[in-house]
């Protein structure tokens, strides 16, 4: 076929069941090329490289690597193709070295070397410009040591095709634009580089070409040079849509929830919250960022009584009668009990804030069935509920006795989010809630955590995305190692401001 | 390898299935049975010589053949039934009780013990209700004893559930050689042969008619308490996450406890049905493992109580005609449990085909 191109798809069909995850994709990777694969969450991006790299077996369609048909049966066979995946979640053994890992199910003849295997390590990571210490146990690693770790891993086995599964979800902006620089070394080394990802700005300042799929569907290919991202966001949703944010002016400020000095040491003795303060207030929307597993859960738990605490207050006052409550080690019910409106969006929704098994109207129920002294459920206003709900918020469902489970994430988000304000709650807290939405339902929660600003709830948002927390927060507070780096206006700062702030308690390993 | 292996799909690949529709649901299990049927009889001539027809004929004559037989087999149904029902709670809230077996034994030990050492002190009905009390406690203590060391500090359940049958069993064999009789000879017999005191009254002139109705009794109540009451609902969102449980403001720990108490006491009945209402004394085999079967029960039913009425229903069946092929083609007993495990085995087997199905190569035109 095509003279240079490292890996070319033909027709690639993959069903799960009734859904089809891919249909009919082509696309072809050249040798020292960066392509990106653009498409939302659930479009098959994942499903597609999983087929390259032996994961998945394609239902139809071909392979061809350098113009030779090929059968990825097994992760053994893309080695030997040497394609090289870097997942979204690392596959490492945390109390090894990074060389132990490296070599770990290598089935190389001769002598265990391990002094051979750490030189190699440096040397290649001399060649691209990793930093990397050979010898450095994994779980002493922050996330982007890691996935050095993961992507020297697979250039080890001398893999010349390297696909990236969203890797810049867990890196600060500074991070980020460390790992491009790696990456278009070597792809000027004439590597072939595929990197899968949803966020549009990575694709325009990274990658050569652009291919797009929209459920599933192959849309097309179009190089970076000559696009934007209004034309990359039409293909990727399918129509046009505009990305604003009304963000209005915090009005009526009063303090809701005053959190001081807290403190908590996790099961495994690692302090995971130090000394945090700041004040909530109610009218404003207030942004909380920071790298993943910097203490936002832990944060955000602790305030919803799931997390107790070793130091520290959260004093709620109450609107209504002016007095002053200490939520800290209170459990959910008796802070419910107290007549604190609190609802909680937490991070795993179908983990937490829903049963997967059970329909829309018992998922209503969760917040309202201890209702009423009768032993038996009422099903009636929940119903009610599920039903509006549904209306309200457009949820895409067979009905409202469909599991939540069935649902897809937007929609599972909707109910969530939507029975979570229906208590018209004072103080609202979000984590991660667009994180696998698409486009149009993520502006559809960003929407409704506005109006509940507006009606004068205090809301709390943990994002990842900067841009979006710049563009909806009124204030953003940047935490760091479980401790508050800085809280800075978000009308009057950049994502840089943000990204030192987060990194800031490990300044002396950064900074170039 | 040549190169032409090289580039085939593997031969079949499993995939899930999202659906499936309720009758051919139903005609997988029907051809699990009959294949389970068909494997039982080439069984039968390979090892015995007999006739499989002949085989087969028995094993219905052994289940339904006389009057006798079917009543036998509904007082079995109904006691498979009502263990089966007291385990559910706990397996639907993800609590793996293994211990119904010494949860019903103690209780059936319980209630021999008010039968012996109550008689003539207490009038028949208030004996009857000891026993009944006395059964329904002591099955609620053997299981909450797991539970608590659960709830606080996270012991694993499986084991500690199965331990406990074997303490059970140890203490129905140590007041077996201390209330013999006659003595030495290392059973209790028959408690209150001559005047039948604390037995439960005949009712209808039939034998086992007040047990099963108890049991259908219990039966509507189990699937009235875990769809529509609260504490169902509360079983439920622990049994799926105790996430969830923890963050709506479900006390687990308080969960797990009340629903082992009414697992437990509900086995405390099934001893407490066993030995005042047919069998009138105790013995080690009293409970006879539907302690272990009742959870396969269940979980086949997808733990719907209406549902276990039918699977208990065909494991009874199938073991009361497997006895009679036994004894008719003058086999031993173990060529009857043969012959149920064959069935039981297709009948799980299949839920296998339910769930995903399987997808051979295409035939490619090339």
């Amino acid at each position: 076929m095509s003279g240079n191109a490292a890996i070319e798809l033909k027709n690639i069909t993959k069903v799960f069941g009734s859904i089809v995850a891919n249909k009919d994709v082509c696309l072809t990777v050249n040798r020292g090329e960066i392509l990106s694969i653009l498409g939302e969450n659930g479009s098959g991006k994942t499903t597609l490289m999983n087929m390259i790299s032996g994961i998945y077996f394609p239902d139809h369609g071909q392979i061809f690597i350098d113009g030779e048909e090929v059968v990825i049966r097994s992760p053994k066979d893309a080695f030997k193709y040497k394609i090289g995946m870097i997942h979204q979640h690392f596959k490492l053994v945390d109390v090894f070295s990074a060389t132990e890992n490296i070599i770990l199910g290598l089935e190389k003849k001769g002598k265990y070397n391990l002094k051979a295997a750490a030189a190699e390590v440096k040397s290649i990571s001399e060649k691209y410009g990793f930093e990397i210490d050979p010898m450095k146990k994994i779980h002493e690693m922050s996330v982007s040591e890691k996935q050095t770790v993961e992507i020297i891993k697979v250039l080890f086995r001398g893999a010349d095709i390297l696909i990236l599964d969203e890797p810049t979800a867990v890196l600060t902006p500074q991070e980020t634009q460390k790992l491009f620089k790696i990456l278009r070394r070597m792809r000027d080394d004439g590597k072939a580089i595929i990197i899968i990802t949803h966020k549009l700005h990575e694709v325009l300042s990274l990658s050569d070409r652009v291919s797009v799929l929209r459920k599933g569907e192959y849309i097309g290919t179009v190089n970076t040079a000559e696009t934007d991202e209004a034309q990359l966001t039409e293909m990727m949703v399918g129509k046009k849509i505009s990305l604003n944010i009304d963000r209005s002016e915090p009005k009526e400020l009063e303090e809701r929830l005053v959190v001081t000095g807290l403190d908590c040491i996790n099961r495994e003795g690692v302090k995971v919250l130090d000394n945090v303060s700041f004040t909530a207030y109610s009218g404003e929307l207030l942004g909380i960022a920071g790298i993943a597993g910097s203490g936002q859960r832990e944060l955000l738990e602790a305030i919803a009584g799931l997390q107790s605490l070793n130091e520290g207050s959260i004093i709620y006052h109450d609107p209504k009668t002016g007095k002053e409550e200490n939520l800290r080690n209170k459990t959910p019910r008796q802070i419910r009990d107290l007549g604190v409106r609190l609802s909680f969006v937490p991070e795993d929704r179908l983990g937490m804030g829903l049963v997967g098994s059970m329909d829309i109207i018992d998922n209503m129920m969760l917040r309202s069935y201890r209702k009423g002294k009768s032993m038996f459920l009422e099903r009636k206003a929940p119903k009610d509920l599920a039903m509006q709900i549904i209306e309200d918020l457009s949820v895409v469902t067979p009905g409202a006795t469909t599991p939540v489970r069935q649902l897809s994430g937007g929609n599972v988000q909707k109910v969530l989010v939507g029975r979570e304000i229906s208590s018209s709650p004072t103080v609202l807290m979000a984590a991660y809630p667009v994180r696998g939405l698409d486009i149009n339902s993520s502006y559809l929660i960003y929407n409704l955590l506005n109006e509940q600003k507006e009606k004068g709830a205090a809301v709390i948002f943990v994002g990842e995305d900067l841009d979006v927390l710049i563009e909806l927060c009124d204030r953003i507070l940047v935490i760091g190692s479980g401790s508050v780096a800085g809280i800075v206006d978000a009308r009057n700062t950049t994502k840089e401001e943000i990204g030192l702030l987060m990194t800031k308690s490990k300044t002396s390993e950064k900074e170039e | 390898m040549s190169n032409e292996v090289k580039h085939r799909e593997p031969l079949f690949h499993i995939a899930k299935r999202s659906s499936i529709v309720w009758w051919k649901a139903w005609l997988v299990r029907l051809g699990a049975i009959v294949l389970a049927f068909f494997f039982s009889a080439v069984l039968t001539v390979l090892l015995t010589g007999e006739n499989p027809l002949d085989v087969f004929s028995s094993l219905i004559k052994g289940a339904i053949g006389t009057n006798r037989r079917i009543w036998v087999l509904f007082q079995n149904t109904a006691m498979l039934l009502c263990v089966a029902l007291a385990v559910t709670p706990a397996f639907k809230m993800k609590f793996w009780n293994i211990g119904a077996e010494g949860q019903a034994l103690i209780g059936a030990m319980a209630t021999a013990a008010c039968m012996i050492k109550l008689t003539g002190v207490l009038p028949a009905p208030l004996l009857i209700l000891a026993m009944f009390v006395a059964s329904v406690v002591s099955g609620a203590v053997w299981a909450v004893i797991p539970a608590l060391f659960k709830a606080k500090w996270n012991t694993n359940e499986t084991l500690f559930t199965l331990m406990m049958n074997y303490i059970a069993i140890q203490i129905v064999s140590y007041f077996s050689g201390e209330w013999a009789v006659p003595k030495g000879s290392g059973k209790i017999g028959i408690i209150n042969g001559d005047t039948m005191e604390g037995w439960l009254p005949v009712i209808g002139g039939k034998n086992y008619l007040l047990n099963i109705l108890v049991v259908a009794a219990i039966t509507v109540g189990m699937y009235i308490y875990l769809k529509y009451s609260k504490h169902g609902y509360e079983i439920a969102v622990v049994g799926e996450s105790q996430n969830t449980a923890r963050y709506i403001g479900i006390n687990v720990k308080k969960v797990i406890i009340r629903t082992m108490i009414i697992s437990g006491a509900l086995c405390g009945v099934a001893g407490f049905l066993l030995v005042a209402g047919t069998d009138h004394t105790v013995t080690r085999d009293t409970i006879a493992g539907r302690g272990f079967t009742a959870i396969m029960v269940s979980w086949l039913a997808k733990f719907n109580p209406l549902y276990m009425v039918l699977t208990s229903l065909l494991i009874v069946f199938m073991e009361r005609g497997a006895i009679q092929i036994s004894t008719s083609c003058g086999l031993n007993n173990s060529f009857s449990e043969i012959i149920t495990g064959i069935i039981i085995f297709f009948i799980i087997g299949c839920e296998f085909f339910l769930n995903y199905q399987i997808k051979f190569r295409e035939k490619e035109g090339k």
